[in-house]
């Protein structure tokens, strides 16, 4: 997996609450069984205002330089709610977003970030917010290593993440190979589950 | 201190503390389906790692296949074909049980898992599937997670999971005629925020959930995803046990006693400590019906959309502004009456025999409207053969209904069947969001008898007055 330590970039404003997965990469948009060129699907139904012609809408925020190439989005509480569908990380991950900032965010969604090098950065909704006016159309640097979000003024606001997930993130680590090196306790715990539990 | 039922099935399956308030969990199950399931099994096969216990994973074929009568392989979905057939040889060549096209037991994953006796309580159960807390109403520790997660689960049999917040949400007293499961759910989602369960495990619980039958249950816990729970569950009891007991992969003989009394001890502690406790009096419910694009906007049937000054703040001021918009209301407006363009019966979340006789009492006897398009797809087959056996069927035909083979249908579009631009929809589904039924098409979720009443009618209508309650006993 990609890791993501440390990010200089634009962060585009999307600043309403509930963005489903369906909005970030809707359904029809799925086409084969893969994780691969995703991105043009990425909004499509905001993005575009001819879908099918792929025209873009003028009014949307990713189709307004800076913002078309900007790694980072900043949206509102609950981003990420909806469907489990972990095309919307690989979405946005092939738009070349590499980090979302947001009041909070769907369990699934958050899970799905950092399993593939997206940093889901929650910061309380007032400083999401100033965050947001305050960058306007200059970069953002944000600092996983250190906890920090530097904002055009060298003013710095600091934020948490669970321990693993920022270890994941900074390591680029696969999580399957982790676990698998636990695999002496994983057959041992099942050997005593499966004994007390036979109908499992 | 006691422990609340959560904890308990947490501590059953913890293989690690992995530190700072994470563990790995021991996976009891791995449910998969074509549309994202396809992908974990791709992920494996191309990195040479092995399903570590094919025989307690499953794949149903739901999200994709068609409902039309004849369906095959063939979609109306473009490239729909490939999910099916790269799922159903990829789970092949792995050893997974496939529930699959033209078969008897196929249908909806949160559905078919259930009456197949795969989950049951007690079992930790995932699936790359938002809606996998439905099946916590039987008891299970079951929650959604992405395609990568579900590699991990099949490869490991295990999840690396950061222990939830513990929240109990009690219903009080009895609910009114002609309110159901449904309505209970959107109550709790439109008074709390779509966002109200946040880092929480929910517990549903009280004795209006005592008195719900378990299918209702599922209905109940089937939504917890929409109030961004982590999952949501209700403890067994007798009735989830008889609900249980005699399926296809239930334990049977000396399994099923010893399963049956392990199940005892299922359920949150007298003194057991919730981070957060939310009572409801059922007498507050009404049927629901959502007015906007998130399940939060919801109002009773009789109710109105909100006036913008009522919104919490600026942003979610906004946010109505552009539902009502997307939605084509006005603030003030009443729901009751507002014509509709279609019908839809099906989904997880309500598609199950219950669901089908509450809209069946509705519809005996009745016609759907000139010009209103209605659906009903059964949840699984096996709903739709007792249906027929009931002669629930010929309800919703003589209705003018369309009668479907099973699958998510048009819950959602994925490129092949939907709703128009603009159509304004009654759903029993989950998710009102902007064009989830179809590009610009217009959702409002609410019960099956409330669906039911709406199609008769042409328009949202309330179904109190058209209805005897739904049965309650055995299901």
């Amino acid at each position: 997996m990609e890791k993501f330590i440390r990010l200089t970039g634009v962060a585009a404003p999307l600043p309403r609450p509930n963005i489903d997965t369906d909005a970030i990469i809707p359904s029809r948009e799925m086409k084969r069984v893969s994780k691969e060129g995703l991105g043009e699907g990425l909004f499509a139904d905001w993005r575009y205002s001819d879908v099918a012609a792929r025209v873009p809408n003028p009014d949307f925020v990713l189709n307004r330089p800076p913002f078309d190439r900007a790694p980072i989005l900043i949206g509102g509480a609950n981003f990420g709610c909806g469907s489990s569908r972990e095309h919307a990380v690989w979405a946005l991950k092939d738009y070349g977003v590499r980090c979302v900032i947001a009041p909070s965010f769907g369990a699934i969604f958050q899970g799905n970030c950092v399993r593939n090098g997206i940093l889901p950065l929650v910061l309380a909704e007032g400083h999401v917010t100033a965050l947001a006016a305050a960058a306007d159309h200059r970069p953002l640097t944000i600092d996983l290593d250190a906890l920090t979000v530097t904002l055009p003024s060298g003013d710095a606001l600091t934020f948490t993440i669970p321990p693993a997930d920022r270890q994941m993130l900074l390591e680029g680590l696969d999580p399957i190979g982790v676990t698998l090196k636990r695999l002496p306790a994983i057959i041992a715990f099942e050997a005593d589950h499966l004994s007390r539990h036979s109908w499992i | 201190m006691g422990s609340t039922l959560v904890e308990k099935l947490w501590s059953r399956h913890r293989v690690a503390d992995l530190g700072d308030g994470t563990d790995l969990l021991y996976v009891d199950r791995v449910l998969l389906h074509e549309r994202t399931g396809s992908i974990a099994l791709k992920e494996l096969a191309e990195k040479g790692r092995a399903v570590r216990h094919p025989g307690r994973a499953f794949v149903c074929m739901d999200h994709i296949v068609d409902t039309r009568p004849g369906r095959g392989d063939e979609t109306v979905m473009p490239g729909g074909t490939a999910f099916i057939r790269e799922t159903r040889a990829a789970a092949t060549a792995a050893g997974i049980h496939v529930f699959d096209i033209g078969h008897d037991n196929q249908g909806i994953v949160h559905v078919v898992s259930p009456e197949q006796g795969i989950a049951l309580p007690g079992l930790t159960l995932v699936c790359p599937d938002s809606h996998t807390c439905t099946q916590g109403g039987l008891g299970a520790l079951a929650w959604g997670i992405g395609s990568s997660e579900a590699a991990h689960a099949l490869a490991t049999q295990t999840l690396v999971v950061r222990r939830p917040r513990q929240m109990r949400v009690r219903f009080e007293g009895t609910p009114g005629p002609g309110v159901s499961p449904k309505d209970m759910i959107l109550h709790l989602i439109a008074t709390h925020g779509a966002d109200g369960g946040a880092g929480h495990a929910v517990e549903f619980c009280g004795p209006a959930v005592t008195a719900l039958p378990v299918e209702g249950r599922m209905t109940l816990c089937n939504m917890a995803v929409e109030f961004a729970a982590w999952t949501g569950l209700c403890a067994p009891d007798a009735k989830t046990i008889a609900w249980i007991e005699g399926r296809p992969h239930a334990p049977k003989e000396d399994a099923w006693v010893a399963a049956v009394a392990d199940w005892a001890d299922l359920h949150s502690d007298a003194d057991a400590v919730f981070d957060r406790e939310i009572v409801i009096d059922c007498a507050d419910i009404a049927p629901y019906v959502t007015w906007g694009t998130s399940p939060q906007h919801a109002v009773p049937i009789t109710g109105q959309v909100p006036a913008l000054d009522e919104a919490r703040d600026a942003t979610a001021a906004a946010a109505w502004q552009r539902a009502l918009s997307y939605m084509g209301l006005n603030p003030g407006q009443p729901l009751a009456g507002l014509p509709i363009d279609g019908a839809f019966i099906g989904s997880c979340t309500n598609s199950r025999l219950s669901d089908l006789r509450a809209a069946a009492e509705v519809l005996r006897g009745r016609k759907v409207a000139p010009g209103v398009r209605a659906i009903c797809v059964p949840g699984s087959m096996r709903v739709k053969a007792a249906a027929e056996a009931e002669g629930l069927h010929t309800i919703f035909l003589d209705a003018g209904f369309e009668w479907r083979e099973s699958g998510c249908s048009m819950c959602f579009f994925a490129g092949g069947e939907h709703f128009g631009q603009s159509e304004r929809v009654v759903t029993t589904t989950n998710r009102n969001f902007e064009n989830r039924q179809g590009p610009g098409t217009r959702s409002h979720l609410a019960s099956p008898a409330t669906v039911a009443a709406s199609a008769i009618a042409g328009r949202l209508a309330d179904a109190r007055g058209h209805t005897t309650p739904a049965p309650t006993g055995g299901v």
